[in-house]
Parts: C-alpha cells; sequence; structure tokens
C-alpha cells in the first residue's frame, strides 16, 4: 500500500557457535540494520517481500 | 447540563476511566532517536517524536522534522514538520503522511465488526504558518477498510476533534500486528484524490482517500505544522486530552523502540562471554517487559565504534554487532559483538562503545 524501503547491502550473519545463518544485515531507509529471521518482524517482512518479488538479494554470509 | 451529570455521563459512558487514550506518546514527551532531523523525503521512517512514521513517497519536497519546545497550555512540546525544500509540482503518486500504528489487541474495545462497533474520537492540538487543510485517514489494515475527514489549521492553536463512527464490518484481529492506521495526509496526487472523499467506513478505494482541495505541505518553503495533544479514545465527545507521566509514557514506546549508549565514550552495553577468540555473545534485556515482537537491531553502521573488553584488553570490533536469531525474543536480545581476535574463549567480556560518545545500539520491534 506504501512505499518500498529501499534495500541495500543485504547480507546473512553467522551463529558464531552453530555456524548457521541468524540475522540479515543491511542498509534498510538509510538505517544500519541486523535484522532477525522471525516471521512477525517488520523488516523482515519486508526483506522477505522484496525477495519474493525479485527486488532483493541477500548475500551469503562470510 | 450540570456538572455532575456530565460526570454521571462519563462514568456511565466508561470514558472516565484511565488510559481511555489510545495513542502513544499524544503529548509528543518522547523522542528517542534524535529530537531534529532535516532533508527528510527520500524515504520513510520513524526520524524524532517516538512512535510517529512519515511517509513520503515520490516527491522532490524535503522538511526538517523536531520536536520542539510549543504548545498549548498544559502542552512543553510538540511535533514540527518545516518544509524546506518545495514541490509544487505533484505527480499523481506522490504523498507524504504523517501516520501511528495500532496493535489489535489494544483496539478490541472498538467492538469493530460487530453490531455493537462503537465510534471513537481522534483529537489533536495543531497550528501552521497560514491556514491549511489536511485529511485524517483511519485504515483499518485487517480488512483493507477505511474513512476519512478533513480539518483546518490556523496560525494559532486549536483543538481539533473528529469523530467516525463506529464500523458494523470487519473485526480487527486480537493480536501484535497492524489492525489500524491513524493517516494523515499532508501532501497526496491525484492517485489519492480524483474520486469523491470516503466520508463512510468503506472498502479502500485509493483515489477517495485525500481530497484534491487540501493543502499541499510542500506548496512552499514558509509551510510548517504542528501538532500535540494527540488522543485517540472510544465514544463521541473529545474528552480532556489523558496526561500520563513521563516513565509511563517512555515504557510504553519501548515496547517498539528501545536504545541504549550514547552515555560515555566507553559506554557499557552488556556483559558477555567469549565464544572462541574473535567473538563475544552478550544478552541485553528490555526494561520494559516485553516489546512488541523479536526486534530488529540498529547501530551506527561502523564497526570500529564498538569494541570487546576482555581480559584489561580494548579489541575494536571488525564487523558491526549483529543480532542472533537463536536466543533472541521480544524481551532479551542476544547480539554477538566480533573482533579480529586476542580474545580468550570462554573469558567474560564486556560489549562497549570503543571511546565514541555517539555508538548506540537500538532494538526496533515497529508496526
Amino acid at each position: 500500500m506504501f512505499t518500498s524501503a529501499t534495500i541495500t547491502n543485504a547480507k546473512y550473519g553467522l551463529d558464531p557457535i552453530t555456524g548457521e545463518n541468524t540475522c540479515i544485515n543491511c542498509v534498510f531507509n538509510g538505517s544500519h540494520l541486523s535484522v532477525p529471521l522471525a516471521a512477525g518482524n517488520t523488516e523482515y517482512i519486508e526483506i522477505m517481500r522484496q525477495v519474493a518479488t525479485g527486488e532483493l538479494t541477500i548475500a551469503d554470509a562470510d | 447540563m450540570s456538572k455532575a451529570a456530565q460526570l454521571a455521563a462519563l462514568i456511565g459512558s466508561q470514558t472516565a476511566q484511565t488510559s481511555r487514550n489510545m495513542a502513544y506518546n499524544g503529548a509528543m514527551n518522547i523522542s528517542q532517536r534524535s529530537t531534529s532531523v532535516t532533508g527528510i523525503g527520500a524515504s520513510s521512517g520513524y526520524f524524532t517524536v517516538d512512535r510517529f512514521k512519515l511517509a513520503p513517497n515520490g516527491t522532490a519536497g524535503r522538511l526538517t522534522m523536531t520536536q520542539t519546545a510549543d504548545g498549548p497550555s498544559g502542552f512543553a512540546n510538540c511535533l514540527k514538520l518545516d518544509c524546506t525544500t518545495a514541490d509544487t509540482s505533484v505527480a499523481a503518486a506522490e504523498f507524504l503522511i504523517l501516520s501511528q500504528f495500532f496493535e489489535g489487541q489494544d483496539l478490541q474495545r472498538l467492538k469493530k465488526g460487530t453490531s455493537e462497533a462503537e465510534s471513537v474520537t481522534l483529537s489533536f492540538y495543531v497550528k501552521g504558518n497560514a491556514a491549511a487543510t489536511y485529511t485524517v485517514e483511519l485504515y483499518d489494515a485487517d480488512n483493507n477498510r477505511s474513512i476519512s475527514q478533513r480539518f483546518s489549521v490556523t496560525t494559532s492553536w486549536s483543538r481539533v476533534s473528529l469523530t467516525y463512527v463506529g464500523d458494523t464490518t470487519g473485526a480487527l484481529d486480537d493480536d501484535n500486528a497492524t489492525s489500524l492506521i491513524v493517516n494523515i495526509w499532508l501532501h497526496a496526487g491525484s492517485d489519492y484524490t480524483s474520486g469523491t472523499q470516503n466520508t463512510v467506513w468503506q472498502t479502500l478505494a485509493g483515489t477517495e482517500r485525500a481530497n484534491s482541495s487540501d493543502t499541499s505541505f510542500f506548496d512552499s518553503t514558509n509551510r510548517t505544522f504542528f501538532m500535540t495533544g494527540v488522543q485517540l479514545e472510544v465514544g463521541d465527545v473529545a474528552t480532556p486530552f489523558e496526561h500520563e507521566n513521563f516513565g509511563i509514557t517512555l515504557a510504553k514506546c519501548q515496547r517498539y523502540y528501545y536504545r541504549i549508549g550514547e552515555a560515555g565514550t566507553f559506554h557499557r552495553y552488556a556483559v558477555g562471554s567469549c565464544q572462541g577468540t574473535s567473538s563475544c555473545g552478550t544478552v541485553i534485556y528490555s526494561p520494559a517487559g516485553e516489546m512488541r515482537g523479536t526486534p530488529t537491531l540498529e547501530t551506527t553502521g561502523t564497526a570500529g565504534n564498538y569494541a570487546i573488553y576482555e581480559a584489561d584488553g580494548v579489541n575494536a570490533c571488525s564487523s558491526i554487532p549483529a543480532i542472533n536469531s537463536a536466543g533472541t525474543n521480544s524481551n532479551h536480545f542476544n547480539v554477538t559483538f566480533t573482533s579480529s581476535g586476542n580474545l580468550a574463549s570462554g573469558n567474560a567480556a564486556e560489549a562497549i562503545a570503543n571511546n565514541n560518545a555517539d555508538a548506540f545500539l537500538a532494538f526496533l520491534a515497529e508496526l
């Protein structure tokens, strides 16, 4: 309904113990965010929406 | 009606109860992020006063948003918007909306979607640099329904009171997701104004949301908009603004945004433990109980602003602190600080600011 967020530099971050993806680090409307992989999280919902529409690709973790 | 009769009527209508104001931070006293942000207009977000979101779209107009020490009698602060770049060529899809989002579980008293649906009254104090007219829309996000009304602004503080009839269609979800949005349309292109404005509850019709006769906030760099005393309550009457203690309002706001740091060059955020030689896992607790949901972490974006203090050594971070979904929920947050090495696995450590008084950690659970 409203504007899409401007998301850049999206990249997964790893859990230092398990080595599994545990967050998405990105610049979201100009703010530096670390977004949890949580279904009800507003930023996660927007990231996944943009991934689904092909607007955004999340880079693998280092 | 006598004062006694008025009181009896208030008690009978339940509007005399406390917490009748469903709006957050209506007196504009809380501003965790900043008290002033310039150049707003390219993207949406929460910039200054808590819980009030600005959403621009497609406009070349720019503004400064501040928490300003001004207001009608009894109010110390207001939200101020000041146009700094005008946009008088309004494309169809342009808009500027000032919004507050509400969880459905906080709105069940409206009985929306039932035969007993309650009227709701929105009131606020407002002024501007000159006469103006804008639209306030209530948008039911659960059922894609809306209703709009217009209000006028003068150069002096005046109280606006708008009553919206109860909506017998479309119940609001009893959960922590967005159910209702109060949208103040400050600038709108024809995509939102070309129809006849919807002044009754109906399924959202894009062209009927605002009014083609409304003022554009971006019509001149002289344009200003001041607002405070926002109250949303059940019933047909705007009762006196329900002032609340600063601490109560802050705690309510921290359900959606919680910010720490900026209190010294080596501010201690949390104590944690070293996980291997380069990372430190910490847990930070919400002071206000439950946030709305699992939060996002916001930082300065500069790794070197943060450090791990371990074994009498300050180890600058080599990457920006990150939220760890494992072990994070709505009331405690697992944040990982990472350095380039030199840590002893298993040692206790502190997550700190690295000689930077502006370094902060913020947790967002906004709608």
